[in-house]
């Protein structure tokens, strides 16, 4: 199969289902997309709709029941553990809405520590780390432990994580989730502000309609792991963008 | 991720639970200073018979006597050349003795019962020949009272314990050994003895006959500084021909003395030896030392190796002090793999965390096994000092003891660098046994349902 370079995520009939007691739960069924680099692209519908579950599967937290799911030409399914390990640190960038960063740590180790895994020398992944920080605006706060921090800082902290690795797709699974809407915007026009700056791909997950149309270039709606709609957002300030690349 | 990583993230992992970590450790460490109390006493045990016996002179020395010498009943089951034939135990045997390999030093056997003068008293006793080489490594002299020859020919002399108390008249109650030996040497060290003897010398009609078995007998005196009192028989290998009083080697030679038991009275400046007695280096070599021994057409004795049927014994018995040392150290590694699969439910989250930021199944299991690794290299290090610490109080109260029964101190313990290295090593291989369990549980982790762990 010929995947176009500007292609970024191709999912084909993509199904994950799970076998709960005697029920059978059909989280993603049968969902087909494909999103172009550097396209915003936003998931909605109702909880249980399905839209985290297809999140995972292009994160490559999970693997489809059936179906194939191609990120940058890399057939996930396909791939080994150690490899799917590799691709999370290489390619993917994951915002969520619990922020998930680990409490123990500093944000300076929190947002170093994707540069571990990629035996990244100590001295250059502190300078990285630093830089990240200063992006979102932390360089204040870089030995504080997450507690310290408020709900938007930690998840501009969890943002800078994402980033370290210079990734060409940037998940997010309800960014805003937890915050009040002027940090949410705050948070929203950081990730937009990266989708510009840097050209990543971002898909993010979430039930609100209006932050969708005011930052998605595009939006996909689910409903039951079935993909109901395939929008272009042409409110938004991302769609012209989106449609140039579609050119 | 770097093996740096790996431990830096361990240790601070370990130290955000440092109460329960420590607990686990401390079990770590009870189960290795056990196995260290254990395996160190027996080791000290060992090498204290191991010495004793060795420092006996029992089983590494081979007594070598001429075939000419008609008593040796053992010549006749023995291959190498008929009685006659057999060649002089003299000087040049005794060299070319001494440079086999595996001998350290061949010395003729020394000893003629003469007379003493003690005040003006005389005592007819056995007197012996002792090598200067005995001062290192016959243990008889170690707690003497006094001092060693100060060379190999001074007129100097050591005492056996129960011939100082028969010049000095002191009679001990039967069945007891109570004399103090300090206070014996303490009357009797410095004083001076006299001994008289028959010299042999080489009768002047007998020059130029190197066959000639003429010789005259001269009375001489000699006195002797008395300068140890020594509690032990140094001279034990030869049971019943115990010498009690004890000379420099090369002193005795060049006296002359005329010894039973000499057949060839060859001229005193070609000496000939009623027997050699030949230290070997190491017990196992002394089957080899011994043949070359007849090759060379000498009999040759030596007693059967039992150190060697000791060293089986106590390397049973080391096997069984590890097992019960071991059975606390297993516990404590149940202790290790409880502690590390409640990380793991703790820490769901956090590994789910890890392996969404790119954190590979070998990181994760590379994570925990440096947890178990780092609490068995902490918990055996503790352990061993503690194991040291126990057993050095353990041998301070036997020495407590032995010196209340009037036994000289001793070292019944022992903790050999291998034995450290080895207990942390042991430690950390069952540290890291007891983590592969958790350690692969938490690499196998759904990363999906971790995240979702609250």
């Amino acid at each position: 199969m010929e995947i176009s370079p500007s292609l970024a995520i191709r999912t084909q009939s993509v199904c994950r289902h799970y076998q709960m007691g005697e029920a059978l739960v059909r989280a993603v069924d049968g969902i087909s997309i494909d999103i172009r680099a550097g396209e915003f692209v936003a998931l909605l519908g109702a909880s249980g709709s399905g839209k985290s579950s297809l999140l995972n599967l292009i994160a490559g937290l999970d693997r489809p029941t059936s179906g194939t799911v191609i990120v940058h030409g890399n057939n996930l399914a396909a791939l080994s553990r150690e490899e799917l390990a590799k691709y999370r640190l290489r390619t993917v960038g994951m915002v969520f809405q619990s922020f998930n960063l680990i409490p123990s740590m500093s944000l300076l180790e929190n947002v170093e520590l994707p540069l571990r895994f990629a035996e990244v020398d100590r001295r250059e992944r502190s300078a990285l780390a630093i830089q990240s920080l200063e992006r979102v605006g932390l360089s204040g706060r870089l030995s504080h432990r997450p507690m310290e921090l408020s709900g938007g800082e930690q998840q501009r902290a969890s943002l800078a994580r994402a980033l370290i690795n210079r990734p060409k797709l940037l998940l997010a699974d309800e960014p805003t989730g937890n915050l009040d809407s002027r940090t949410g915007t705050e948070i929203m026009d950081l990730i937009r502000s990266f989708n510009h700056s840097l050209g990543m791909t971002v898909l993010m997950v979430t039930h609100e309609q209006v932050l969708a149309e005011k930052y998605a270039g595009r939006m996909l709606h689910l409903a039951d792991g079935r993909l109901l709609d395939d929008v272009p957002n042409i409110s938004s300030a991302q769609a012209p963008a989106a449609r140039g690349k579609a050119q | 991720m770097k093996l740096y990583d790996v431990t830096d993230l361990a240790v601070r992992n370990l130290r955000e639970s440092i109460f329960r970590n420590s607990l686990t450790t401390i079990g770590i460490s009870v189960g290795v200073a056990s196995l260290v109390a254990m395996l160190s006493l027996g080791i000290g045990l060992q090498q204290l018979a191991s010495q004793r016996l060795q420092k006996s002179g029992l089983f590494d020395t081979v007594v070598v006597t001429s075939r000419r010498d008609l008593r040796n009943f053992r010549e006749q089951r023995e291959d190498g050349p008929l009685p006659a034939e057999s060649p002089a135990l003299d000087e040049p045997a005794r060299l070319k003795i001494a440079q086999l390999p595996g001998v350290v030093e061949a010395y003729p056997d020394i000893r003629f019962i003469t007379e003493f003068r003690f005040d003006d008293k005389p005592h007819l006793t056995m007197a012996g020949g002792v090598p200067f080489s005995a001062r290192n490594n016959n243990d008889a002299f170690d707690g003497m009272q006094g001092r060693f020859f100060s060379s190999d020919a001074s007129p100097e002399v050591i005492l056996q314990k129960s011939f100082a108390e028969e010049l000095l008249g002191i009679k001990p109650k039967p069945g007891t050994d109570d004399t103090n030996i300090a206070e014996l040497a303490k009357s009797i060290l410095g004083k001076e003895l006299t001994m008289r003897y028959s010299e042999r010398t080489a009768s002047p009609s007998s020059t130029g006959s190197a066959d000639s078995a003429a010789y005259s007998v001269i009375s001489r005196q000699q006195v002797l500084k008395i300068v140890g009192v020594t509690d032990l028989d140094p001279d034990s290998m030869r049971g019943a021909a115990r010498a009690r009083v004890f000379l420099p080697l090369k002193l005795a030679q060049d006296l002359h003395v005329i010894q039973t038991g000499i057949r060839d009275t060859s001229p005193s400046d070609t000496p000939t030896y009623t027997s050699l007695s030949v230290r070997v280096a190491d017990p196992n070599q002394v089957p080899a030392v011994e043949d070359a021994i007849k090759k060379i057409g000498f009999s040759a004795f030596s007693i059967v190796d039992a150190t060697r049927s000791m060293r089986q014994f106590f390397a049973v018995l080391d096997g069984f002090l590890a097992i019960f040392g071991s059975l606390a150290l297993a516990v404590a590694s149940i202790g290790i793999v409880n502690t590390l699969v409640m990380a793991i439910l703790e820490r769901r989250r956090e590994i789910g965390i890890m392996k969404a930021l790119g954190a590979s199944d070998a990181d994760v299991r590379g994570l925990f096994f440096a947890e178990a690794g780092a609490m068995g290299l902490v918990g055996g290090a503790v352990g061993v000092t503690l194991g040291w610490v126990i057993g050095r109080l353990i041998n301070f109260g036997t020495n407590i003891y032995l010196e209340r029964q009037h036994f000289p101190p001793a070292q019944v313990w022992s903790v050999p660098l291998w034995l450290v290295l080895g207990a942390i090593a042991f430690s950390i291989v069952v540290s890291l046994l007891s983590g592969l369990y958790p350690a692969a549980r938490a690499a196998r982790l759904d990363p999906v349902q971790a995240l979702r762990y609250e």
